[in-house]
């Protein structure tokens, strides 16, 4: 299977380098059929790739551990389900999903705009197959997935147990669709800049990828969080390091590029920023899955291997290279048909919006590099840490919100005193009565959050304002009942009103950021059954403890051995609010050293936390036992010495017994944090939204079914 | 004023409000960061009061937990030079004694003292036993 697997990579390659040439010849010597040719050779890498795909697939869901990538990452104990997923995490896999997923989502950009474009979609055609070529070529010199072992080792080491977690699994292809799509626009910007085709129309092309990179950046970030908050056991959901910067920057990039293609389309104006944003988000994308890979920056996540490093900076430079010589080149070309006519207008507000993303991106990249820069320039390498970036962006965030308010509803080209009036009155009102509700609440203390919830306030008023006018504009016009008025406004203009309803899960999201990080309550102690520990007006009693062992095999559990808990009752006011059972796992490590009893539990130990979660307040809670106490480290000392290898787990149960009869003093971290539930609502409705309005609009889908049906009768015609 | 000129003006207002963040983004990353350091480097050079990222694995057997504070050392990766501290949060998952921590100290007296939440440890997915023999064949 494994050479099949390498032949396949081995094809990839000749295919990409087929499909350069024709495309590049096509386009160059305007012989269509060569360019059409060049794009079925993408088809063709999809197909190739997904055939190796479906092979590492098959290795890793039969534990074939004669592959290094599942013997390093897979195990008979790991469930099949994380078996699935466990593919991607290793270096090997995750270049194959990048290749496999550039492969599938240009294959779709081609076939979409196959009838469009001609003469730009030959050099991305050529750019697209070329980082396929790059990243196949990793994997054929650097990274082989299909490398093999002899004899072939009879277990794995495992899935990471920290990965075992559903949205874990679902979360890299999401970023790296995002990574993947990001490079499409890149690759079509790239090719209208080489043909001199700068109008608006290679905009329009590829606007509908960008909405999906961001939109899948996004969701994959938001995925990343959630983890981080359920999973990993400090109750965070962002910590500034360096690989969720780097797949936050695109993502920045690309929603300033979402705001001024609008003045590119509307007035023609911004072509150089607006390219320029294009090409950063891709080589942004680029660098993002360089800086997981490489190891290169200090991170939670870093991933070993120093080997990918310089192929990555060489195609770094590359891409930064030829896109500043491409616009230099071109500028004459990207010149703007109109001017800015006045500060107070829909262009500057959006003007505005993309400086503050830029700044943001900038403040972001110039903190995650920081060790390089600092290391270059003084020879010293220093970090910045979580308070240097909250500095910059907090305002920066508050900015942004405000102006997400204001773009909606002020008018194009020169707002007027009268236009102000009707349309800031309500989201002015709303932010007002916020502001002295605050005060009344005596929330005054906490500046930046008491702003963020006023900046809230106002988008849902400007928002709002906008949704009730075009519901009663349409009721009135069509004699429509208001709620179905209101789903065919937003049905008729996806774009829209999906744009406002991302501005309203983003005011939202941001709510539960201020707020969870503003008023958050946490405590760390020790505790012994039957004591209690105070957290904001909550009391926590630790009432007994809890052990389990799981057998080995047991597939539908995370797999591990043994789970040591504590039962947790939360109360207020002396009123039982919820029983929570945060546990630790511990899994097998497949180390022999380790002894007998020792394999069985050395592995990665995970948290599994508990929380009651509201829509008011969050109680997390998380446990670390004491796995080392005397008593315990007795009883894996005596097993490692007597019990042969297929017994360990009779003293794995020992160890659970003695937990549960004499529990040594266990670690807690307590952590009541309000409105954190606001930050996954906000993120799903501005997914929603992302979605509405990425979603092909009737009349389109009617438009091209009509297309389709006339091309079909002039060839029936012409047969005839 | 006439257009052009006041385009120029703006133009020249804007650029001279992004080159004064830009220098004081620039000026604060310099002053607000912690030199990244080995322990036999810490112990050398560390200024009491201000803050260290140190890297190094932590010492077998230096690893107690003395009601909410941690204690342990870590020592540098060829060993050698051992800097004890105690630290205070949350510990991440994978720390153990044998592997490589970062985490941001001050000096404090004779002592190093471990910044609230900064511990970090390397990626566990990549601690990995090295296949006995690897045959690359396709």
């Amino acid at each position: 299977m494994a050479p099949f697997g390498y032949a396949c990579l081995l094809l990839a390659l000749v295919v990409c380098g087929y499909g350069i040439g024709a495309s590049l010849y096509g386009v160059r010597r305007a012989r269509p059929e060569f360019a059409a040719s060049g794009r079925r050779a993408m088809y063709a890498l999809a197909v190739v790739l997904t055939a190796a795909m479906v092979v590492l697939e098959i290795a890793f869901i039969s534990n074939s551990f004669a592959f290094n990538t599942v013997a390093d990452t897979s195990s008979r104990t790991t469930p099949l389900l994380y078996r699935v997923a466990a593919v991607w995490s290793s270096q090997e896999g995750s270049l194959l999903l990048w290749a496999w997923l550039m492969s599938l989502w240009s294959s779709l950009a081609l076939f979409l705009t196959r009838r469009r474009m001609r003469d730009i979609a030959g050099y991305a055609t050529a750019i697209l197959l070329g980082f396929g070529a790059f990243f196949v070529s990793l994997m054929v010199f650097y990274a082989n997935p299909f490398a093999t072992t002899s004899p072939a080792p009879t277990e794995g080491v495992g899935l990471d147990p920290l990965l075992r977690f559903p949205t874990m699994m679902i979360h890299p292809p999401m970023l790296y669709s995002g990574y993947t799509l990001s490079i499409i626009p890149l690759a079509f910007g790239m090719g209208a800049l080489l043909a001199r085709r700068l109008d608006a129309d290679w905009i329009r092309g590829i606007r509908r990828f960008a909405f999906a990179a961001w939109l899948f950046l996004g969701a994959g970030i938001l995925l990343g969080a959630r983890w981080s908050y359920a999973e990993l056991g400090w109750g965070g959901y962002w910590g500034w390091d360096a690989v969720e910067n780097a797949s936050l920057m695109p993502w920045l990039t690309a929603t300033a590029f979402l705001h001024s293609l609008m003045i590119q389309e509307k007035r023609g104006m911004l072509k150089v920023w607006n390219i320029s944003l294009v090409l950063a988000t891709g080589t942004l994308a680029i660098m993002g899955t360089f800086l997981v890979r490489s190891g290169i920056l200090n991170s939670i996540h870093a991933f070993g291997g120093q080997t990918l490093g310089v192929p990555f900076v060489t195609l770094i430079g590359l891409l930064i290279g030829t896109s500043i010589y491409l616009v230099v080149t071109r500028r004459a070309t990207l010149r703007s048909e109109h001017r800015l006519d006045s500060l107070l207008s829909r262009e500057s507000i959006f003007l505005a919006n993309n400086l503050v993303l830029v700044g943001l991106c900038f403040v972001i990249f110039w903190g995650t590099y920081f060790p390089l820069i600092s290391e270059a320039l003084t020879g010293q390498e220093a970090s910045v840490g979580p308070p240097w970036f909250d500095r910059y962006t907090v305002p920066l965030a508050l900015v942004l919100v405000l102006l997400s308010g204001i773009g909606p509803v002020i008018a194009w080209r020169r707002a007027t005193l009268a236009n102000a009036r009707r349309n800031f009155v309500v989201p002015c009102s709303l932010a007002l009565a916020t502001f002295a509700g605050l005060e009344l609440a005596g929330a005054a203390g906490k500046p930046f959050a008491s702003a963020m919830f006023c900046c809230a306030a106002f988008v849902l008023g400007s928002v709002g304002q906008e949704f009730v006018r075009g519901t009663r504009a349409r009721s009135a016009m069509a004699g429509e009942p208001a709620p179905r008025a209101l789903v065919s406004l937003v049905r008729r203009n996806r774009r829209r009103y999906g744009g406002y309803i991302v501005h309203v899960g983003i005011a939202v999201l941001f709510v539960g950021v201020a707020a969870s990080s503003s008023f958050q309550h946490a405590t760390e102690l020790g505790l012994s059954p039957g004591q209690s520990a105070r957290v904001g007006a909550y009391t926590v009693r630790y009432v007994r403890p809890t052990a389990t062992v799981t057998p080995r095999y047991d597939t539908a559990h995370t797999g591990s051995t043994l789970n040591l808990g504590a039962q947790l009752d939360v109360s207020k006011g002396g009123r039982h609010v919820a029983t929570l059972n945060p546990s630790e796992g511990y899994y097998a490590s497949g180390e022999a050293a380790q002894g007998t009893v020792g394999s069985l539990i050395g592995g990665q130990p995970v948290s599994h936390i508990a929380m009651d979660a509201g829509i008011t307040r969050d109680v997390w809670t998380a446990v670390q036992p004491d796995i080392e106490a005397p008593a315990l480290a007795r009883i894996v000392k005596v097993g490692d010495r007597t019990l042969p290898p297929e017994d360990g787990i009779l003293a794995v149960g020992y160890i659970a017994k003695s937990y549960l009869r004499n529990p040594p003093q266990a670690q807690f971290h307590f952590i009541v944090s309000p409105l954190v539930m606001w930050i996954w609502i906000g993120g799903l409705i501005a997914v929603g939204g992302g979605l509405t309005a990425i979603w092909p609009a009737p009349s389109t889908l009617r438009r091209r079914a009509a297309a389709l049906a006339r091309t079909r009768a002039v060839r029936g015609l012409a047969r005839a | 004023m006439n257009p052009a000129r006041k385009r120029k003006v703006r133009l020249v207002v804007a650029l001279t409000a992004a080159v004064v963040l830009a220098s004081a983004l620039i000026y604060t990353s310099f002053s607000a960061a912690s030199p990244a350091l080995s322990p036999s480097q810490l112990l050398r050079q560390a200024q009491p009061g201000r803050a260290y990222q140190v890297t190094g694995m932590v010492v077998a057997g230096s690893v107690h937990r003395v009601g909410g504070v941690l204690d342990f050392a870590v020592e540098d990766r060829a060993g050698g030079a051992t800097v004890a501290l105690a630290y205070t949060g949350t510990v991440p998952d994978p720390f153990r004694e044998g592997r490589e921590v970062i985490v941001t100290v001050e000096k404090q007296g004779t002592r190093f003292l471990g910044e609230r939440n900064s511990l970090i440890t390397k990626c566990p997915s990549k601690y990995k036993t090295a296949p006995a023999s690897e045959n690359q064949n396709s």
